[in-house]
């Protein structure tokens, strides 16, 4: 049996009197990606604080690399990587000082330490900014800095906070190749979003947490099939077609589809349905302009098990200038 | 694997003192604040004023300088605040936190930085001084003397920016609360004016201030005339703000961290 990398026991943390995390056990094995999902306040970073020995669990334990995050902090210091909202990097520095420094804060020679950040900053294709101050970068170039600042030291296990917010799709998406591209190599990787999609493109098991509380967590496909069945959406090409159509799903399917504008849907348990519905739609001389039958998204599974809305897409986390 | 020793320790202080000296690179309003200001202040009090309050711009000049040395000194020390704060607010102080360095290393990496610009300073402020005409009366040991004792009272004072750096909500705020309230500290003193030349009641206050006593010491270390008492007084200072300020700003920072 392959040993955890990230094991948390019943972690909890206190401010005032508000319960940020109430709970949170975890276990992530050695090259696993586990994805922390919830709204803002759920308590996702400050179960990632306490992991990163940043901040001291007022209950609860946690071994990080087979070490004590409390008795053995130093220990897991030199084990891990944290990138993320609350790790950033320097904006006064270029980005080649900015690796540099941490080279060097971790004991590596002069030389080395130039080298490692060279490599670096060619590897997440910052070289031809290396000598700009970080203060001009974009978004997405200060992201790739600070994801390469955390991998200067070689890390096993990777703390990513919320990495992509407030980045545009195309800059996330390089950001998620990067990452993958850790994990090819074996690291293990905790990251916390709130977007669906990143958890669901990058890991292979899924925490949903709320209110400091674990509500629900197993692998992206499983936590949908817990929450809902698949759906079937038809728009038929014409729309004096739409009161046919739904007679022939309602007599299919046995139960009546819902309208939305010019397009029908209907929980689609019986995978028969569909090849039945384009048989029955043929015979009727009806073509539908769109058909298609899809998996419960991420955000239906959210909504279920919460009862809200994940965070919108455009509503960042943070400023980015 | 980095330490957490004194020698790994020390190391980690001087990598991140040179992160602090890289910065002012980027930031050259900052070093405009080390230079244009003091430098300003030097020429507009002796030129304008200088005749006005002593007779004549030389004889300001002589007595203005090891004051206005002192002075510019303690504006510096704000920005060990202002840095820390920005560390805090921005998350890189997390980002430090979370490598296996000595837990001390970040604070004492910007104290030292400070005490590099706190030498640029001087050396600046008394280069200018010495190009407008002052000539020190005593042997290079009163320079060196002064030079030591205004650092040692640097640090002493940066605890106090420390504290303010930790508990301000940004970094504006420490410059703000800085230079607010460095202003009287450091104008409700002898740097610009004789103390005798104030009301009685306000002479008691003057002497009382730390930066009166700094200042006379280095008058007497560079010109000759008393030092050894002031001296003495500046360093118990020293030790007292330290005493004070030093576990408060560690336990403040302890706290915010929590």
């Amino acid at each position: 049996m392959v040993e955890s990398a990230i094991v948390a026991t019943g972690l909890v943390k206190q401010f005032g009197s508000t319960r940020a995390v109430d709970g949170v056990s975890l276990n992530v094995a050695q090259g696993q990606v586990l994805g922390l999902l919830g709204p803002n306040g759920a308590g996702k970073t400050t179960t990632v604080r306490m992991l990163a020995t940043l901040t001291v669990p007022d209950s609860g334990t946690a071994r990080v690399g087979g070490f004590d995050i409390v008795d053995q902090a130093h220990q897991v210091r030199g084990l891990i990587g944290l990138t993320g909202q609350f790790a950033s990097v320097d904006n006064r520095l270029t980005g080649f000082e900015n690796l540099l420094l941490i080279a060097r804060l971790l004991g590596q020679p002069r030389k080395e330490s130039r080298e490692i950040a060279r490599t670096l900053l060619e590897r997440f294709e910052l070289a031809d900014a290396a000598d700009r101050p970080v203060q001009g970068y974009s978004g997405g170039m200060r992201r790739r800095l600070d994801l390469a600042a955390s991998l200067v030291g070689n890390p096993r296990i990777l703390f990513l906070d919320e990495p992509t917010t407030g980045l545009d799709p195309r800059a996330r998406r390089q950001l998620w190749e990067m990452i993958g591209e850790r994990v090819a190599e074996g690291t293990t990787v905790l990251l916390t979003t709130q977007y669906l999609e990143e958890a669901d493109a990058l890991a292979d098991d899924i925490m949903v947490i709320d209110h400091g509380r674990v509500i629900a967590s197993g692998s992206p496909e499983a936590l949908k099939r817990q929450i809902g069945t698949r759906t079937l959406e038809i728009r038929p090409a014409s729309p004096d077609a739409l009161a046919a159509t739904a007679a022939i799903i309602t007599e299919l399917a046995g139960v009546a589809p819902e309208q939305q504008g010019g397009r029908l849907s209907v929980p689609a348990g019986d995978s028969a349905l569909l090849p039945a519905l384009v048989r029955r739609l043929d015979e009727h001389g009806i073509s539908p302009a769109e058909l298609q039958l899809r998996s419960a998204s991420l955000d239906e599974v959210f909504l279920a098990l919460t009862g809200q809305a994940p965070a919108a897409e455009d509503e960042s986390g943070e400023d980015e200038g | 694997m980095s330490g957490t020793g004194l020698i790994d320790g020390l190391r980690q202080t001087g990598s991140l003192a040179w992160r602090a000296i890289v910065q002012l690179k980027r930031n050259p309003w900052e070093l405009g604040d080390y230079s244009f200001q003091p430098v300003l202040f030097l020429l507009l009090f002796v030129y304008i004023f200088g005749g006005a309050i002593a007779g004549s711009t030389d004889a300001y000049l002589t007595f203005m300088l090891p004051g206005i040395v002192v002075m510019n000194m303690m504006f510096v020390t704000v920005y060990v605040g202002h840095g820390l704060n920005t560390d805090l607010t921005s998350g890189y102080f997390d980002r430090l936190r979370a490598l296996p360095v000595a837990r001390w290393a970040p604070l004492a990496g910007r104290i030292t930085a400070d005490l590099v610009k706190q030498g640029w300073s001087i050396v600046l402020l008394l280069g200018l001084g010495w190009l407008m005409g002052f000539r020190m009366d005593n042997p290079i040991w009163g320079l060196a003397g002064m030079v030591v004792l205004v650092l040692i009272f640097a640090l002493a004072f940066s605890w106090v920016s420390v504290l303010v750096g930790v508990v301000a909500r940004d970094p504006e705020h420490v410059q703000l609360f800085g230079f607010t309230a460095l202003f009287p500290i450091t104008f409700v003193s002898n740097v610009f004016v004789p103390v005798e030349t104030v009301p009685d009641w306000l002479q008691g206050v003057i002497m009382a201030n730390p930066v009166s006593v700094l200042t006379d010491a280095c008058r007497g270390l560079l010109l000759g005339g008393p030092w050894l008492g002031s001296a003495l007084i500046t360093l118990v200072w020293a030790a007292a703000i330290t005493a004070v300020f030093a576990p408060l700003s560690v336990w403040a920072l302890k706290r915010r961290l929590k």
